[in-house]
C-alpha cells in the first residue's frame, strides 16, 4: 500500500469519525433542545388549561390573599384591562370587565370630579377599537386642578354580597380568601350581578353564567402573579399572601395608611386603597 | 340575529359593567303576577274566613284566579335564567342565606294548599258532575274526585272545616309570598332605591290592591258576558276593600319616598334627578298620579255621595283599571327604575324595552294575559258562579 493510499484512509476515517461524533452530539443537542422547547412550552400553557387546574398539591388552608392598589402610581396606560381580557378571555366589547380603571379629574371651577373610564364612547372612539383600551386626551385645552387614575376590581370581600344572595350556593368564597363562580351549578338568575355593589360582575351571555375578577386563581395557586398585576408597568398594583409578613401586599399595608371602598357595605372588602380621593367609591 | 346583549345608554359616572341592564321587563311581571296572586287570594279569605258576605259571588272566582295567575310566576322567571334546565337546583341544593332559595318552596308550599281549597270547595260539584258525566270530561271529573263521593252533610261539614283553616294558613302563605317578593328587592344594599326595610310591606299592599282590582274587572266583564245582573253590593265591597287598602299602600310609598329623600345619603343628588327626569311620568304620574290618587278620589267621592247602580259599577271598574296600571308601574319602577340610577350614585341609565325578543314586550304582555286565558279554561271545568261549597265561616260558627 503506497504511502497516499494510507494517508487518504486515515482521512477517510478521520471523516467518517468526526460525522459519527457530529451525527452523536446533534442527536444530544437535538434531544436537549426538544427537552428544553417542552419545558418552554409547558411554561408558555395556558396556567387555566384543563389539565393544569385546578392546581394540585395547593393548600388553599395555608395563604390568604390580598390586593393592593397605589392609586399614586398609576398612569392609566390600561395594559392590566387588556391583560386581563386576554388572560381571562372576557368578551371583547366595552361593556363587560373584570377589571378596570378610573379617570377623576377636577377642573378648575367645578365642584365635583369629571369620572369616565376606559369603556367611554370618547375613550373607544379614541382607542379605534372595543377590544383595546386608550384614555382620550380630552381634557388637554381644560385648567385641571388634579387628577388621577384608580383601577377597579373584585374586592374578593370577607362577607361577600354576592355570595350571599346566590340562590345555589354556585358562587362562593375559597379558604384563601378569592370569591369564585362554579359555573355548573350556577342558574345565571344575576341576584350576584345586582347585589355586588362595585359592579364587579357582568352576565356573560353566551355561557349563560355571571363572570369576574377572580384575582387570575388559575395563576395564583401555581404561585404567579395575577396578570394585571404581572402587565402594570408602574407597580401601581400589588399582590400577595397577607399571612406571609414579608410578602408585597403585607409590607404595603403594613407601611401605608390603606383604605378600602364602601366600608359601610359591611361587605369588609379585601382590596387595600393608596392615594384614593373622596369621590371614589 | 338578535344580539345578545343590550347596552344600556347613560349620563353621568357608571361602573362599565352596569351599562348592561340585567333584570328586563320579565323581572317586572314576576312581582307582578305574584301581587295579583295574593291579592286574589285577599278577596277569598274576606269571605271564607271573615265573612264578608257581600264578596260572595267573586270567592271562588278569587280562588281560580290566584291559581291561574300563580301557575304563570314562575315563567318569567324560567324564561329569564341563563341556565333554565338548572333551575331546579335552587330547591334541591338551596343555598339558605339567600332570599331567592326560599322561592321554590314558597311557591310549591302555595300552589299545593290553594290547590287543596280549590279542590274541597268544588268537591261537590266535581262528584255531581262524576256521577251525571258520560263523556270525557265525565272522566275528568272521575280523577278529580280522587275516589271520595261521598257528599253527605257530615262529610261536607268536614270539608267547610278544611276549606276553613286552609283559608286561614293562606292568609300568611298568599301574603308572605309576596311581602318575599319585597324582600328579595328591598334587602339589596348594593342600590338605594331597593334597600328599604318598607320593601316588602309596599309590596304587599299594592300586591292587595292588585288583586282586588283584577277580580273586580273579572267580575264586572264576566257579568256583562254571561248577561247577569251585576250585584252592586258586592262591587261595593270589593271597592271598599281597595280604597282601604290603597290609601295604606299610598301612605307607604310616601313614606318611603320621604325616607329616601329626608335620610339624603350619597347618591340622592342623582335620585332626585332621576324622578324629576326620567321617572317623572312613570313614577308620579302613571303610578301616583293617573293609578293611585285618582282611583283614591273616585271612590272617596263614589263612597261620600253614596253611590250605586250602573254609576258605582263603572267608577269602580275605571278605579280598578287604572290600580291596576298603577301597580304594574310601581313593580317597573322598582325593578327598572332601580336598575337605572347607577351604583356609582353619579349617573344615569335607560332601559329600552324591545317588542320582540325572549325578554321584549309581546312576551311581557303574553305572560300578563296568560293567566286570564287559562282562567277562561279553569271557568268551564270550575263554574264559580255555583257555589254549593257553602260557607265556610258558617261551619265555624
Amino acid at each position: 500500500m503506497t504511502i497516499e493510499a494510507i494517508s487518504s484512509l486515515v482521512a477517510r476515517r478521520r471523516f467518517l469519525s468526526r460525522i459519527g461524533l457530529a451525527t452523536c452530539a446533534g442527536v444530544i443537542t437535538g434531544a436537549g433542545a426538544l427537552g428544553v422547547a417542552r419545558t418552554v412550552c409547558a411554561k408558555t400553557e395556558t396556567p387555566a388549561a384543563g389539565d393544569s387546574f385546578p392546581t394540585k398539591d395547593y393548600n388553599w388552608t395555608e395563604h390568604q390573599w390580598a390586593f393592593g392598589v397605589d392609586a399614586t402610581k398609576c398612569i392609566g396606560c390600561l395594559r392590566c384591562v387588556e391583560a386581563c381580557k386576554n388572560e381571562n378571555h372576557v368578551p371583547g366589547n366595552a361593556h363587560q370587565f373584570r377589571t378596570w380603571v378610573e379617570r377623576y379629574v377636577y377642573i378648575e371651577g367645578e365642584e365635583n370630579a369629571r369620572i369616565d373610564s376606559q369603556q367611554d364612547p370618547v375613550n373607544i372612539a379614541a382607542s379605534g377599537s372595543q377590544k383595546e383600551y386608550r384614555f382620550a386626551d380630552r381634557y388637554k385645552d381644560a385648567k385641571v386642578e388634579k387628577a388621577f387614575f384608580v383601577p377597579k376590581l373584585c374586592n374578593q370581600c370577607e362577607n361577600p354580597a354576592c355570595v350571599q344572595v346566590c340562590p345555589v350556593g354556585a358562587t362562593y368564597k375559597t379558604k384563601d380568601g378569592v370569591v369564585l363562580i362554579d359555573e355548573k351549578r350556577c342558574i345565571g338568575c344575576r341576584y350576584c350581578v345586582q347585589a355586588c355593589p362595585y359592579g364587579a360582575r357582568y352576565f356573560d351571555e353566551e355561557r349563560g353564567v355571571p363572570d369576574k375578577c377572580t384575582w387570575c386563581y388559575h395563576r395564583i395557586t401555581k404561585g404567579m402573579q395575577p396578570a394585571c398585576v404581572e402587565s402594570c408597568p408602574v407597580g401601581a398594583r400589588v399582590f400577595g399572601d397577607i399571612r406571609d409578613k414579608g410578602s408585597p401586599v403585607s409590607l404595603f399595608v403594613r407601611n401605608n395608611r390603606v383604605q378600602v371602598l364602601k366600608r359601610e357595605s359591611g361587605n369588609a372588602p379585601q382590596v387595600f386603597y393608596v392615594g384614593i380621593d373622596r369621590e371614589v367609591n | 340575529m338578535e344580539p345578545l346583549i343590550h347596552f344600556a345608554p347613560y349620563i353621568g359616572w357608571v361602573y362599565p359593567n352596569e351599562t348592561v341592564i340585567e333584570w328586563t321587563v320579565l323581572l317586572a311581571v314576576y312581582p307582578y303576577l305574584t301581587g295579583l296572586v295574593a291579592g286574589a287570594f285577599t278577596v277569598s279569605s274576606l269571605y271564607q274566613v271573615f265573612g264578608f258576605e257581600r264578596l260572595r259571588p267573586v270567592a271562588h272566582l278569587a280562588l281560580l284566579t290566584s291559581l291561574c295567575c300563580m301557575l304563570f310566576v314562575p315563567l318569567p322567571l324560567l324564561l329569564h335564567l341563563g341556565h333554565p334546565e338548572r333551575a331546579f337546583n335552587a330547591m334541591i341544593t338551596p343555598h339558605l342565606t339567600s332570599a331567592m332559595a326560599m322561592f321554590g318552596f314558597f311557591a310549591t308550599f302555595y300552589v299545593v294548599l290553594l290547590m287543596l281549597e280549590i279542590w274541597f270547595t268544588y268537591r261537590p260539584y266535581i262528584v255531581e258532575q262524576a256521577q251525571k258525566r258520560t263523556d270525557l270530561l265525565g272522566k275528568v271529573y272521575r280523577l278529580l274526585t280522587l275516589g271520595s263521593h261521598d257528599v253527605s252533610e257530615s262529610a261536607l261539614r268536614v270539608d267547610r272545616k278544611w276549606i276553613f283553616w286552609l283559608a286561614v294558613i293562606g292568609i300568611p302563605g298568599a301574603h308572605g309570598l309576596h311581602g318575599y317578593v319585597g324582600f328579595l328587592f328591598g334587602s339589596l344594599k348594593s342600590r338605594e332605591w331597593w334597600s328599604s326595610d318598607l320593601m316588602p310591606v309596599i309590596f304587599l299592599f299594592s300586591a292587595i290592591i292588585s288583586g282586588v282590582s283584577l277580580l273586580i274587572v273579572l267580575y264586572v266583564v264576566s257579568c256583562k258576558v254571561r248577561k247577569v245582573p251585576i250585584e252592586v253590593d258586592c262591587v261595593k265591597g270589593l271597592a271598599y276593600t281597595v280604597w282601604a287598602f290603597i290609601m295604606v299602600a299610598l301612605l307607604l310609598e310616601a313614606l318611603e319616598f320621604a325616607n329616601i329623600v329626608y335620610k339624603g345619603r350619597e347618591g340622592v343628588d342623582m335620585i332626585m334627578e332621576f324622578v324629576k327626569g326620567p321617572l317623572l311620568v312613570p313614577y308620579f304620574v302613571l303610578q301616583f298620579g293617573v293609578g293611585a290618587v285618582t282611583p283614591l278620589l273616585i271612590l272617596s267621592y263614589m263612597i261620600w255621595r253614596g253611590t250605586t247602580g250602573r254609576a258605582l259599577v263603572f267608577g269602580v271598574t275605571l278605579s280598578a283599571c287604572l290600580v291596576l296600571l298603577s301597580v304594574f308601574m310601581m313593580r317597573w319602577n322598582v325593578v327598572i327604575g332601580g336598575q337605572e340610577i347607577s351604583k356609582t350614585g353619579k349617573g344615569l341609565l335607560s332601559y329600552h324595552l324591545t317588542f320582540l325578543g325572549q325578554e321584549g314586550a309581546l312576551v311581557a304582555l303574553v305572560l300578563t294575559l296568560a293567566p286570564i286565558a287559562v282562567l277562561l279554561g279553569m271557568i268551564r271545568l270550575f263554574p264559580p258562579w255555583h257555589d254549593k261549597a257553602g260557607h265556610a265561616a258558617v261551619a265555624v260558627s
